[in-house]
């Protein structure tokens, strides 16, 4: 089946009942969306479909043709980091790291529906998704930034973004 | 950076040796100050070498140079999500004089690196930190002699700067130019003098973390993200309870599904290993429906831990006894706290990859000590240690002996069945909760007696407690060993009394009490799986004191800070409680209805950092629920190497104890654990943090390293306890918080 | 001609005078706020069990406002009505109440400056309430936290926002008198049916209501709505697949959840939360009533239910996968999508009552429309923070109309053996688009304290 991801179209050889999750991380190669429950219940996998935060690890695929997937890939490289990326690394908002990929595409899904989310909105928005090592702080303070980078960004002319 | 690179090169030639390093350590027996009963790291060769060097005193172990000038360091410690492999690097540039970016790190391996037995108490900026500091100066020192002899010029005119020396002469010679065979190969003297904080450049400045980057951008950055080529997934099929026995499983229904490679079963043991990851989650879940498993009920009453404890115990042990056995005093108080199992719960289920090939395993771990963690594998296997090997890569985040270890165990005992085959176990997240080993649960009785002045005369505390380590070391630390055929059985728990304490650790008040009498009332069954759990059994003994310092400060009638003050001499302890207490503006101005404030502190293990804490609670007493709103916290753990790492860490500390303090208990009934998601085992959401956290760190540049990353356990329990108090003139002795023991506590 | 027009305008003034003797309600004094001294601790505590009986702090509590302090918005076919302050804050609270005027308004449904209150308020099952009840919950209420904070305006059309106007609402439907004793019922009967139809309030949403927002009273307890939910029946007419009896009844209002019967939901989940505070006996009794009214079950209704309990036990033990029908039908499409995405949690055998419910058990698909299904697919049943609760992921993000149309086809056939719902597609569209409103709200039975979170409203 073709899924759409990070705006490029791949042919997959799964099983339609595979959750989004594995086809992601073993078929395409993308580590950003993590196992971390396989329930719902800690938003670890948290990918966006249609600019909407979903869990990838109870979305099956059948589910998704012609669906935009975006992924923490999707968001920018190493190399050349989107605000929301650039937002997290500025603030060196992880400790071990693992939830992170997951917040920051809720956050990312957030900001898209309302590039003006007050801090309580992003707040309250984020609650679905859990962090261990008590890093809520600096994710919060992450995501404002991300808000504002985002904001320029946008603003910004095309060139330059480039 | 690419994680995988040592996997292939791993792949390619690791086993063949590719003597491009020399490691020329020896690889001693065994002693872990405090935790553990099975010993884990070498004994000391020259105890009078700083850190770690005292193990593994040869240079070389420690840093390699190539000819091209390229600086490798290696620790035998681990990445945990604590900003390590930043922290370390920014301890080697500014003793070798260079970018810390500039310099390659390789972490825990048995093929490479000293052994440092675990990654734990927060030791590793004391003790590998420590070491490689030491050894970069020494090392730096040694191209300064040796570029002294090539240039004919004075080793004092001579400098170290950017990788290179310099000459007064303007001449240079890089790392690289001086290097030769064994240069590097002797052992540190401890006798080189090490940089002033005055001309840092490195250590105390903020250095962006190495591994952000790859985290945020989808990099692979953990165990679970490595793929090797040929890897087949493997799922656990755990049984319902630790010592349910396999009755019966219909093995041909689960190989013939699509997909499915093979059934793994040894004993109690069981394992479906599959081509795709959701076919052997579709095999796994099949298994886990017609497994029949042979269940009895020996699990203690949840609601009567005490009880248990109080019946379970084989032996006292003294912690401290000073002064005179009795004393008098105006006004005794006495108080009892307890503590459930809680859970480490990592957001990343463990996850483990092995694989065996010319009779040798290799194992790509998350695991806190590579060196224990291979002898315990090697047990199990029956090889020879040398035979194994362990590398760690990192994991979801660590805060004690979770099922990394066990998962490294499950991968390499499915790895042998089936060689050639990298094997990948990923844990779900019901065998993560129900088998990880938890923070054992805890009861503490103290009394105190006050004299006319309102100064502490008398102290009495007793603590029943399991210990809190069952870390590998040997076979029946791990799970897979324990359910294999040949049930491997846990060596029995040891009383053990420690300067660093493991359930006794801080049992001991710091403060300035003439009488004293502590003891640990020793449970050596663990009928309910425990090991250590950040901060081991400090954060109960400091919760149950420093809640009670105020009980005794309410009795004095002085202000809690003022009362600490007036029992601590200690001017570093001091410096953090007034700081504390100035960042939050302490006072006793009276707050609106149903809030309250709270302070408390202590100094990790009474010789690691010094930590205040003072926060404000809301206290609802229609719904029961308490929200803390801002907290305050001065820190002082010695020099500060990255203050940044500090501040996290301490921030990270204070959430995750407020979560284990408000909301956290392992469920169970007499036969199962009953907390197998975080339905069921709820943890902090963002609705819950605080709408401030502020840390200060009080640097003391110059000074040795303090470990921090536990500081914050207890103090900020007891904290919420004491602000609790403050709120609603009522004490909660019992963890955690819920909502229905507040309401119980305040009635209505 | 003139003579009858003047006649009829003095009717017309007899009538009207009447009309405002009836309607007009004399102000009670203002009283100096009592003391927690005034009051017995032991009333005090009555007053607590009461006052979670009548579910109070459900719609006078502000999700993360504080516990009382009213203008929580409450959405009516005419308009939002916002709840009042009943804190005992002298300013804008209840504080200058005496015990008289708080009576009054519990039994008459008028407001202490005399003017009446709107039945949103439900003083038609209040005006059951024994006196010496409404002494404790005063009790209680006058001893809480006074938090000064005025309620928001009400947001209604002429001529409802005239309070006058309500008397004439009372005059036609409310049946104003405390609660009458059936003699030829035991103790246990009648001190449930006093809970169920006093302060319980169970009608308010358990009853239909007619065009005027009055419970229909010959459709006492036949299933009625909740902020976005249905409130299925507890009569005869139950849709449970296993039938009620005292002893689930009692499980599941003790606890909030039945191994038979799921979950609660939606606002029942707060109700199941306050009767925590309940004695046993007090829940047992309302147990004993709701399973008279609902009556013994036929034959066929028992065998149903054992068939239901048949096929969930059955469901434990085989390995969960689609039946492998290639026709395509809605259900036979619904089909695959249950298999792939929600067999995992339902199919599962994980333990109750965190794991996900055996759907061959669930009142939802069982009852006589699709709303309760469509509101826990589209927004789940979102974590209660820091306390256990079944935590269930929202599919509106993922499943368009047509996934969901279908997913419901399959469910309502597999496991409740009928036709798909006619309205289905209508339902999911305002109930998607946020034109039909619905509370979401943790499953824990959580009241609407401060940080009631994950409580979000669609």
């Amino acid at each position: 089946m073709k899924l759409t991801v990070n705006g490029t179209a791949h042919e997959v050889d799964a099983d339609p009942s595979t959750p989004l999750l594995y086809v992601l991380r073993n078929d395409l190669g993308l580590n950003g969306a993590k196992f971390g429950c396989g329930l719902g219940q800690c938003g670890a996998c948290t990918v966006m479909v249609d600019g909407k935060a979903v869990f990838s690890c109870l979305t099956p695929v059948m589910l998704l043709e012609d669906r935009e997937i975006k992924t923490v890939e999707g968001l920018g490289t190493i190399d050349n980091p989107g605000p929301m990326q650039t937002a997290f690394i500025e603030e060196q908002a992880a400790q071990c790291g693992y939830c992170i990929p997951g917040m920051m595409m809720r956050a990312q899904s957030i900001l898209e529906a309302n590039p003006d989310a007050t801090d309580d909105e992003l707040r309250h928005g984020l609650e679905p998704n859990l962090c261990r090592c008590g890093t809520h702080m600096r994710i919060l303070r992450a995501v404002s930034k991300a808000r504002t980078l985002m904001k320029s960004a946008s603003a910004a002319p095309a060139v330059e973004r480039a | 950076m690419n994680i995988s690179t040592p996997l292939n090169a791993t792949r390619r030639g690791f086993l063949a040796g590719t003597g491009a390093l020399v490691v020329s350590f020896a690889i001693p027996a065994v002693a872990q100050e405090g935790e553990v009963a099975t010993p884990a790291t070498p004994a000391p060769q020259n105890p009078d070498l700083p850190g770690s060097l005292a193990e593994t005193p040869s240079l070389d172990a420690w840093i390699r140079i190539d000819a091209n000038g390229k600086v490798t360091v290696f620790t035998g410690k681990v990445e945990l999500g604590q900003g390590t492999k930043t922290a370390l690097r920014q301890i080697a540039a500014e003793e070798l004089e260079m970018d810390p970016a500039s310099i390659e790190l390789i972490t825990a391996d048995t093929g490479q690196t000293p052994n440092e037995g675990y990654t734990a108490g927060s030791q590793t900026i004391q003790n590998s930190g420590t070491a490689i500091r030491h050894a970069s100066a020494e090392v730096r020192e040694i191209m300064i002699r040796q570029a002294s002899e090539k240039l004919g010029i004075p080793a004092e005119d001579l400098r170290a700067e950017n990788g290179r020396i310099v000459a007064s002469d303007g001449r240079t010679l890089g790392y690289g130019e001086i290097v030769a065979d064994d240069l590097l190969h002797v052992d540190a003297t401890g006798n080189v003098p090490l940089k002033s904080p005055d001309s840092y450049h490195a250590i105390g400045k903020p250095f962006a973390r190495v591994d952000i980057p790859a985290k945020v951008t989808g990099g692979a950055a953990f165990v679970q993200d490595l793929r090797p080529e040929g890897m087949l997934h493997a799922r656990l099929v755990r049984p319902p309870t630790y010592t349910a026995r396999l009755v019966e499983i219909d093995e041909d229904a689960i190989t013939s599904m699509p997909g499915v490679v093979t059934l793994v079963r040894d004993g109690d043991f069981l394992a479906v290993i599959a081509e795709q990851e959701f076919q052997a989650i579709t095999a796994m879940r099949a298994a886990y429906a017609t497994a029949k498993w042979d269940e009895k009920e020996n699990l203690p009453d949840q609601n009567d831990i005490p009880a248990f404890l109080e019946s379970a115990v084989s032996e006292t042990g003294s912690v401290a006894s000073v002064g005179a056995e009795s004393v008098s005093g105006a006004r005794t108080l006495q108080a009892q706290f307890t503590r459930p199992y809680q859970m480490h719960g990592s957001i990343g289920p463990s996850a483990a990859i092995a694989l065996f090939e010319n009779d040798a395993m290799t194992v790509w771990t998350h695991t806190q000590g590579v060196y224990p963690d291979r002898d315990a594998l090697a047990e199990m296997l029956d090889l020879p240690p040398e035979k194994v090997r362990c590398i760690h890569v990192e994991g979801s985040g660590c805060y004690g002996h979770n099922g990394a270890d066990d998962a490294a165990a499950d991968a390499a005992l499915i790895a042998k069945w089936l060689p050639g085959k990298p094997i990948r176990v990923q844990w779900t997240r019901e065998q993560e909760h129900l088998w990880e080993p938890y923070g054992a649960g805890m009861l503490t009785r103290v009394s105190a007696t006050l004299d006319d002045s309102g100064k502490i005369v008398d102290w009495r505390y007793d603590l029943w407690s399991n210990s809190h380590s069952t870390r590998p070391g040997s076979a029946g630390s791990l799970m897979a060993a324990r359910l294999m055929g040949r049930h491997f059985q846990l060596e029995p728990a040891k009383l053990q009394i420690s300067p660093s304490g493991n359930g006794d650790r801080n049992a001991i008040p710091l403060y300035d009490i003439p009488n004293q009498r502590v003891n640990w009332h020793f449970v050596p069954d663990m009928p309910v799986r425990v090991s250590a759990l950040r901060g081991l059994g400090a954060y109960c003994n400091i919760f149950s004191l420093e809640s009670f310092m105020d009980e005794l400060a309410e009795a004095a009638e002085t202000d809690p800070v003022e009362f600490r003050l007036r029992h601590m001499t200690d001017p570093r302890a001091r410096t953090v409680i007034e700081t504390a207490a100035e960042k939050f503006g302490w006072s006793d101005d009276p707050l609106p209805q149903g809030r309250g404030r709270g302070f408390a502190f202590a100094q990790y293990k009474n010789h690691a950092a010094y930590l205040a804490i003072a926060l404000e609670a809301a206290v609802d007493r229609e719904t029961g629920i308490v929200k803390i709103s801002h907290v305050a916290c001065a820190v002082d753990c010695g020099e500060a190497v990255a203050p940044d790492a500090i501040i996290n860490q301490t921030e990270g500390g204070i959430i995750q104890s407020m979560s284990w303090t408000l909301y956290e208990a392992v469920q169970f009934d007499r036969t199962r654990i009953q907390s197998p998601d975080w339905s069921a085992y709820p943890i902090a959401r963002f609705s819950a943090i605080p709408d401030s956290i502020e840390v200060a760190v009080v640097d003391n540049p110059g000074t040795p390293y303090l470990g921090v990353a536990e500081a914050a356990q207890g103090p900020t329990g007891a904290a919420i306890g004491n602000a609790f108090r403050h709120a609603t003139g009522k004490r909660i002795h019992d963890l955690p918080f819920t909502r229905e023991r507040v309401k119980t506590v305040l009635g209505v | 001609m003139k003579r009858l027009i003047v006649r009829f305008v003095i009717l017309l003034a007899i009538v009207a005078a009447g009309l405002f003797a009836y309607a007009w309600k004399p102000a009670i004094d203002p009283a100096t706020p009592p003391q927690r001294a005034d009051f017995d601790q032991e009333l005090i505590e009555k007053g607590a069990q009461l006052a979670a009986v009548g579910n109070c702090t459900a719609c006078h509590t502000n999700p993360g406002g504080r516990s009382f302090a009213g203008s929580f918005a409450m959405p009516t076919p005419f308009g939002i009505i916002y709840s009042s302050n009943i804190t005992p804050d002298p300013e804008t609270g209840i504080g200058q109440w005496s015990e008289a005027a708080f009576s009054r308004a519990m039994r008459e449904g008028v407001s202490r400056d005399g003017s009446h209150l709107y039945p949103a308020f439900p003083f038609d099952h209040f005006t059951r309430v024994s006196d010496e009840d409404n002494k404790a919950l005063y009790a209680f209420l006058m001893t809480r936290p006074a938090v000064k904070q005025s309620p928001l305006a009400n947001e209604l059309p002429f001529p409802l926002n005239i309070r006058f106007v309500l008397a004439g609402w009372k005059l036609l439907f409310f049946d104003e008198g405390a609660h009458q004793n059936v003699a030829s019922r035991s103790d246990e009967w009648n001190r449930g049916a006093y809970l169920v139809d006093g302060l319980g309030h169970c009608g308010a949403c358990h009853t239909p209501r007619n065009a005027f927002g009055a419970e229909k009273p010959d459709a006492y307890l036949a299933g009625g709505e909740a902020e976005g939910w249905s409130a299925f029946a507890l009569n005869e007419a139950s849709p449970a697949p296993v039938p009620w009896t005292a002893d689930s009844l009692y499980a599941y209002l003790r606890r909030g959840w039945h191994a038979d019967h799921g979950v609660a939901n939606g606002p029942m989940a707060e109700v199941t939360g306050n009767l925590g505070l309940l004695p046993d006996s007090d829940i047992r009794a309302i147990a004993v009533y709701l399973e008279s009214l609902m009556g013994t079950p036929s034959a066929e209704r028992e065998q149903r239910g054992e068939q239901a309990l048949k096929a969930a036990a059955a469901s434990d033990l085989v390995l969960a996968s689609a039946s492998g029908a290639q026709d395509d039908t809605p259900a036979a499409r619904g089909e695959t999508i249950y298999y792939a995405a929600c067999a995992t949690c339902h199919d599962s055998n994980r333990p109750q009552p965190f794991g996900g419910s055996n759907l061959h058990l669930s009142s939802a698909l069982n009852a006589p429309d699709p709303q309760n299904a469509i509101n826990v697919i589209l927004f789940g049943l979102p974590a209660a923070s820091g306390r256990q609760s079944s935590i269930m992921p929202g599919f509106a993000a993922i499943m368009n109309d047509q996934q969901m149309s279908d997913l419901l086809a399959y469910l309502r056939e597999e496991f409740a053996q009928q036709p798909n719902w006619d309205d289905v597609a209508s339902r999911l569209t305002d109930t998607r688009s946020g034109k039909y409103h619905v509370s979401v709200r943790p499953s824990d039975g959580i009241e609407r304290g401060p940080d009631n979170v994950g409580a979000k409203d669609q």
